[in-house]
């Protein structure tokens, strides 16, 4: 039969099953797919804490969404313009957040009363399709018995029945790469080399994913298949990559650019265990990686190695970071070069480990005794993680200093096409090892007598101290967690070195600014009375919020922050220029708390802690009441014939 | 899972592959020594175990800047200021994991971790059995005063139980700890227990744990005259000491007490049925019952055996000696093989692999 082909200019797909219907694989899938065709992509994946949590029910719905366009998107959207569920409760726990009109693809075969009961429905609303009260009637619902048909398809392999339905997934991911004109071959690549060693499953998902795609073109229930061109990015080569996979990359980076060798000590945890997944791939790029006993022993053991040289890193989320507050203090007084990573996740305590949230920038800023400066850099999107990761390695190494780097679970898992920087925009890294004695003996009548080394004698232009590693003779000196005298370094309870070395220490943190380049304020009208300020993974909701708003003709200011401290030099007078300033945060306020402390600037709050990213619609409708009060107007974000749901 | 035989590299010192002293004439105590004045309480144990540790580094024939010593928190951690190496003196607990980053970075550098019983047993137990198992190339000082002294005088992890202290006044509850117990429980491959004031035997003990290539485990007791003076008088006292030391020599039948007319002791250590190890009456029990000390045994548990005839209430009775020297494969030596055999299996510079590895997965250009 023909089909119907239908021009779209972007779509958003949530596939959504079991913990064990592999929906993550599926989704990655088809978003590499995706990525290869030329679209602009974001994800979000989202799932369940447990690894296999009670099967069938509700919260063991694992789902993963990609939104792909034929322009730039800044999110993975608010709502789903396609919902694949695989059984009753994903179709439960999802449906809600489908628009009027979405398509729902369901696999009918796992609709069973036991199944249903488990997801809560009394009856099945597969049943009541088309009849008056039929619960899906909002929805163009595609029943189709999926894990029948791949059971069926696969047959030939001997796969026990089990076995044989585990390959459902693929026959809905040929089903959906044949309805938006997906590229297939890296898909069967990405097959035949996972099962290279199982030869009957490999075929049987091969098989799946072909049927699947044959079952769209030949079925009638399917009559429209989709296109949505490539986008038109700037040029360069891309790939698609996830945030904790490119701030491995990035850690890698700095390793190669700065000669020194990395070295990772941590402890597992989500959202942060693939970064050490990763970098124990990577030994030869001279990456150690040394799974502690503990989030302690973690830090400890990177912060020894930096003591010998190396680029120490730890990785973990905002748990881990509590624990290691101590060790964290002890690189700052000792003032040694360090990576802090925290993917941060939804808390307190235990809290939502596999949600996202950005309530840590406090505890980064303030999270340990004493008056304890820290650097904090954050990334904006995952391909960013990469970048990020490099900036917060030079200023590390170079104002010897642990610095925090703020990245989250939404930025971990979620993806993005990434234009692929080439080594040379990588900014220097020098180590600049101490070599030579730095300060001369004298005696009573001030003749020279000889040289020493003194630890804390610092380069002026940065506040710095000599970083002299084991094994250089001459250099031999001690360090510590007790106050030391300003330039020998020794111990001092002096009150009047103790102050000094406090205000010293804050002042190197200070100077960091100094190497920032100005902040770049996206204001295209000029005329803008309210700034949106932001900073880490809420870029894309904020840009998405920014542009409907501005589509529907009001002027709005965006600026967002990658240095959350210091803060770059040019951002008071950047705040004082607007009538208005709003500041959305997954968290109560915590980057509007440091900006009204600083800057005395009457910040206001867009502020939501679901363990989701922002939505770009809600964050447009607190941007334009903020306009309408700073302008005196009347704001209409839905203005006659503008599509606002677009832009995202 | 699969399992990866990682192979047995041949036996090697602790301090190969550091570079050695090659001045003219030898290295002295003073050359190790600090300008740091020394603020250990008078009649401390510290001082005479630091004025061991100053005599003995010279004789390992090392360089000074390849040594470096890291401390946690306590009165015995203090002693990275007083020696002229690189030296850490970190938090409260954690020396061995910092220790362990550094001896895991380096292969060219003699690293040596100072500890106290409160240090290394409460807030650091963890660390400390991990460095063990482990079997990071370092040596491990624990310096066990059975007291809290720099936090004034409460009871530590090794306390008899029943100690009156400032925070247990009417006498502690906690069980104490055996150091030594504990190191062969946490798979430690060299265990040594020595004394602060005899300093032959600290530095002979010194000897062989820096030689070995692990971790090795030297508990010292140690006294402090301040809060818990006198903790170890039964094995100082030239009266009671034949008695309440259990002298433990590779090769050597395990024998204390009154000397015979052959000069040996008239105790001895002899086996139960029950496969522990109890004091005998050397005459009794007939010499040739008499437990052969044998620190090289793969299997630990005599060594264990012998570490339980440690007192745990007042001291009047401990085996003093190199319990455990056994070779096994050491952490830092095999994780930095694997990075050299990584290293060694590819080509192009760092920078090119680097633009390679970014560039992996599907690519596509605009």
């Amino acid at each position: 039969m023909t089909k119907q082909v239908k021009q779209l200019d972007r779509v958003i797909i949530r596939f959504a099953g079991d913990s064990g219907d592999g929906m993550q694989l599926t989704g990655d899938r088809f978003t590499q797919e995706s990525a290869v065709f030329g679209n602009d992509l974001v994800t979000l994946p989202n799932f369940p804490a447990e690894i296999r949590a009670p099967q069938g029910t509700i919260p063991g719905v694992s789902s993963f969404q990609v939104h792909f366009a034929d322009h730039d998107i800044l999110t993975a959207g608010d709502a789903p313009d396609v919902l694949v569920a695989m059984n009753p409760a994903a179709l439960k726990a999802n449906v809600g957040d489908l628009p009027k009109g979405a398509t729902i693809i369901v696999d009918t075969h796992d609709f069973t009363k036991r199944n249903l009961d488990k997801a809560g429905y009394d009856v099945n609303p597969l049943d009541l399709l088309g009849d008056s009260n039929d619960m899906l009637g909002d929805f163009n619902v595609q029943p189709v018995d999926l894990t029948g048909m791949t059971v069926e398809a696969v047959k030939e392999f001997g796969l026990t029945r089990k076995d044989a339905a585990r390959a459902k997934n693929m026959f809905a991911l040929g089903l959906l790469s044949w309805m938006y004109g997906r590229p297939t071959e890296g898909t069967e690549k990405f097959l035949s080399k996972k099962f290279a060693k199982n030869e009957p499953v490999r075929d049987a998902n091969l098989t799946a994913f072909k049927t699947g795609w044959n079952y769209g073109e030949t079925t009638e229930a399917f009559a429209v298949q989709y296109e949505i061109k490539p986008a038109a990015l700037p040029s360069g080569t891309y790939r698609n990559i996830t945030g904790n996979l490119a701030l491995s990359y990035g850690l890698i980076a700095a390793g190669v650019r700065s000669g020194l060798p990395v070295f990772l000590g941590s402890y597992p945890i989500t959202p942060a265990s693939d970064i050490l997944h990763e970098l124990s791939k990577h030994k030869a790029f001279g990456v150690t990686t040394l799974q502690a006993e503990d989030e302690i022993a973690g830090v400890g053991a990177a912060i020894g190695a930096s003591f010998a040289g190396h680029l120490g890193v730890t990785t973990t989320s905002g748990p881990g970071i509590a624990l290691k507050g101590e060790a964290i203090g002890l690189a700052i007084m000792t003032e040694l070069p360090l990576v802090v990573v925290n993917v941060q996740r939804g808390g307190p305590s235990t809290g939502l480990p596999t949600k996202t949230e950005q309530a840590d920038l406090l505890q980064a800023m303030f999270g340990r005794n004493g008056e304890a400066p820290m650097p904090i850099v954050a990334p904006q999107s995952p391909g960013d993680c990469y970048t990020a990761a490099v900036e917060a390695a030079r200023i590390a190494v170079t104002y010897r200093t642990p610095v925090m780097l703020l990245s989250d679970g939404y930025l971990a898992n979620g993806s993005e096409p990434w234009r692929i920087p080439a080594f040379d925009e990588l900014p220097e890294i020098d180590p600049a090892f101490a070599t030579e004695p730095n300060h001369e003996l004298t005696d009573a009548d001030g003749t020279v007598t000889g040289t020493d080394f003194w630890p804390y004698l610092r380069n002026e232009e940065t506040l710095a101290r000599p970083w002299a590693i084991p094994g250089t003779a001459g250099l031999e000196h001690r360090i510590g967690g007790l106050e030391k005298g300003e330039g020998h370094g020794n111990i001092s309870y002096d009150p009047a070195n103790h102050d000094l070395m406090v205000r010293t220490r804050q002042a190197k943190v200070d100077r960091i600014a100094e190497s920032l380049p100005p902040l770049e304020v996206d204001d295209p009208s000029g005329r803008a009375k309210v700034l949106v300020i932001g900073w880490g993974s809420t870029y894309g909701p904020i840009g998405a919020g920014c542009r409907r708003v501005r589509k529907a003709g009001y002027d709005v200011a965006q600026v967002h922050l990658r240095h959350l401290n210091p803060f770059p030099r040019d951002l008071g007078d950047i705040l004082k220029r607007y009538d208005k300033v709003l500041v959305p945060e997954m968290n109560l306020g915590q980057l509007s708390t440091l900006l009204r402390a600083k800057y005395l600037v009457d910040a206001a709050g867009y502020n939501m802690v679901r363990g989701l990213p922002l939505k770009a619609a809600e964050l447009a409708d607190a941007i334009g009441a903020l306009v309408a009060a700073a302008e005196g107007i009347e704001v209409n974000l839905h203005p006659a014939g503008t599509d606002m749901e677009a832009i995202s | 899972m699969t399992t990866i035989d990682l192979g047995t590299p041949g036996l090697r010192s602790g301090t190969e592959l550091i570079p050695t002293f090659q001045g003219e004439g030898a290295q002295t105590a003073k050359e190790y020594t600090s300008d740091q004045e020394v603020r250990w309480c008078p009649g401390c144990g510290d001082y005479a175990v630091l004025k061991a540790v100053q005599s003995f580094l010279p004789t390992l024939g090392l360089r000074r800047e390849n040594i470096v010593f890291v401390s946690g928190i306590g009165c015995s951690s203090r002693f990275p200021y007083y020696l002229d190496t690189y030296g850490m003196h970190s938090i409260h607990g954690r020396a061995p994991s910092i220790a362990t980053g550094i001896a895991t970075a380096r292969e060219d550098l003699s690293v040596w971790v100072v500890t106290g019983d409160g240090d290394a047993l409460s807030i650091g137990g963890n660390h400390l059995i991990h460095a063990l198992r482990r079997n990071i190339n370092m040596t491990i000082l624990l310096f066990n005063n059975r007291i809290y002294g720099l936090t004034k005088g409460q009871y530590s992890p090794t306390s008899e139980a029943g100690k009156i202290t400032k925070s247990t006044p009417m006498g502690s509850l906690d069980h104490p700890f055996n150091p030594v117990s504990l190191a062969l429980g946490a798979e430690g491959s060299f265990v040594a227990r020595t004394i602060d004031s005899d300093r032959k035997h600290l530095t002979s003990v010194l000897q062989a744990a820096a030689a070995h290539r692990g971790t090795s485990l030297v508990e010292i007791y140690q006294n402090c005259p301040i809060f818990n003076d006198g903790a170890f008088d039964a094995i100082k006292d030239a009266d009671t000491k034949q008695d309440a030391i259990i002298p433990l020599v590779h090769g050597e039948a395990i024998r204390f007490g009154t000397p015979d007319e052959s000069g040996l002791g008239t105790k001895g250590l002899i086996r139960t049925a029950t496969g522990s190890v109890e004091v005998a009456d050397v005459a009794e029990a007939g010499a040739d019952n008499i437990l052969v000390h044998d620190a090289h045994n793969p299997d630990p548990s005599t060594a264990f055996a012998i570490s339980r005839l440690t007192d745990s209430g007042y001291l009047n009775q401990s085996p003093i000696g190199i319990f455990r020297q056994v070779e096994r494969p050491t952490y830092d030596d095999q994780a930095r093989a694997q990075v050299n055999t990584a290293r060694d299996n590819v080509t192009g510079t760092d920078a090119e692999r680097l633009t390679a590895l970014i560039h992996g997965g599907d690519t596509w250009s605009v």
